[in-house]
């Protein structure tokens, strides 16, 4: 994979992946190693995103690597009016490898073919994310110990939800059965589904979040995003309805985690927390641990 | 010889003649093929009656031959032209344009956040369907239909 970007899931075949998610296992075991030690790495985020700009930074920090960068477009010369073009061609000299967030869809692809260095897509637009979508993967196989034939339950913003759309394009390679709960108002969209019907996969969509999840290996989180509904009497009364509690999850499975990609708001409950079966922190690291296999794995150094 | 017809762009000895152009597209056929900047004869006649299109257009073009490829181009803004190939005043093969599997510049991408209505990126997309024409953005991975298609 040395010298290759990542701009989406679909860049990795399915033994890629499963190399990357083999690797991560490596890195759980040792997360610091001077593996990255001379090497420069550029963090170019052109909108703000915390928390995947610190579990990268992390990430590298951790294997000796240096960072150089900006954590929004006001504090680079994009505010000068610098085209992403000229950003890409002068960053390149400075790095090893790209780290990018950018708010224009299409953007990583395109930086990444102007490039000289590997880019990394961390999120353009309402497009593409794919180190969330390893670390999803990876949360689930390492709590369910396989990634076959398991039954996901996605929750919540199923119509703008980038994460859910990759995570769900992902699984359909291990024949996932899936169950879809949300508003009305964003369901998942057509072409997904179609994507699944021509792959011959089961998917079930409800309105009503209540004791199907009985049924679950993975429940998927997600927020409901105000700003997503025209009618703010329409968010008032969807906010409350897909709340995860604590009580709800009596007859689950044993095996049963739930993930979020996080920020949550009010979606799950924090009386979740204490829950065996709540996973979402610990996915949040397993990000770091993702994201130094890609990283090294991009770089040739593993 | 057949019936003796009338013609209102006169025939050319060697060459290509695209016809059943839609009249509205005509410019954006000689655009795509760059016909404004070859230097041979060029000879065209629109708003001609077609029963099939309502008004047509139709090119001739004197001394060129296409490549299958080039010519499949023209096939978002004229799906049912049909090429003839002349040689010596006589039609020697006659062809029509399939959709190609990737489209490269002509077509704008319908996503207004996509990068390429940001930056001067030429657009690239993978034709995800063929009878009712559907783009996939090769940036922003979003469909462009048919009804919201623009020419660039």
């Amino acid at each position: 994979m040395k010298n290759r970007s990542l701009v989406s899931i679909d860049d990795f075949s399915t033994e890629e992946i499963l190399r990357i998610l083999d690797l991560t296992e490596e890195f759980e075991k040792e997360p610091t190693r001077k593996l990255l030690e001379g090497k420069v790495i550029a963090i170019l985020f052109f909108e703000p995103s915390t928390r995947t700009r610190l579990s990268f930074e992390s990430a590298i920090n951790r294997l000796g690597g240096k960072i150089v960068g900006f954590s929004d477009a006001s504090s680079s010369s994009v505010s000068k009016g610098e085209t992403l073009n000229d950003t890409i061609l002068t960053v390149n000299n400075y790095c090893d490898l790209i780290v990018m967030r950018h708010p224009i869809e299409g953007s990583a692809r395109y930086a990444s073919e102007i490039s000289s260095v590997p880019v990394i897509n961390a999120g353009d637009g309402a497009n593409q994310h794919p180190t969330q979508t390893l670390l999803d993967l990876y949360s689930i196989r390492k709590t369910q110990g396989r990634l076959d034939n398991l039954n996901i339950f996605m929750v919540g913003d199923l119509k703008y939800g980038r994460t859910v759309h990759s995570l769900m394009m992902a699984m359909s390679r291990w024949n996932a059965t899936f169950n879809f709960i949300s508003p009305e108002e964003l369901k998942m969209p057509d072409e997904f589904k179609l994507y699944l019907d021509n792959l011959g996969l089961k998917y079930y969509e409800h309105n009503d979040f209540t004791d199907i999840i009985s049924r679950a290996d993975i429940i998927y989180m997600t927020r409901v995003q105000k700003e997503r509904f025209s009618d703010p009497i329409e968010y008032e009364k969807v906010k409350n309805v897909y709340v995860l509690r604590n009580s709800m999850l009596k007859n689950t499975k044993p095996n049963m985690r739930i993930l979020h990609p996080l920020p949550r708001v009010n979606e799950i409950h924090q009386d979740v927390d204490s829950n065996p079966k709540a996973y979402y922190f610990e996915q949040a690291l397993n990000g770091v641990y993702t994201r130094q296999a890609i990283v090294c794995s991009l770089l040739g150094i593993i | 010889m057949k019936e003796a017809k009338q013609m209102s762009v006169s025939a050319i000895q060697n060459g290509t003649v695209i016809d059943h152009v839609p009249a509205s597209n005509l410019f954006k056929v000689i655009q795509i093929l760059g016909l404004d900047r070859i230097d041979t004869q060029i000879t065209f006649g629109t708003n001609l009656e077609s029963k099939k299109l309502g008004r047509k257009a139709i090119i001739k073009i004197s001394g060129i031959y296409f490549e299958d490829e080039d010519i499949n181009r023209i096939a978002l803004v004229a799906p049912d032209a049909k090429l003839n190939i002349i040689k010596d005043y006589e039609v020697v093969e006659k062809k029509v344009v399939e959709v190609p599997d990737n489209i490269v510049g002509i077509a704008k991408c319908m996503n207004p956040k996509c990068i390429t209505n940001f930056e001067s990126v030429t657009t690239r997309f993978k034709v995800v369907s063929k009878k009712n024409v559907a783009l996939k953005c090769h940036y922003c991975e979003k469909i462009t239909t048919q009804e919201n298609m623009q020419i660039i």
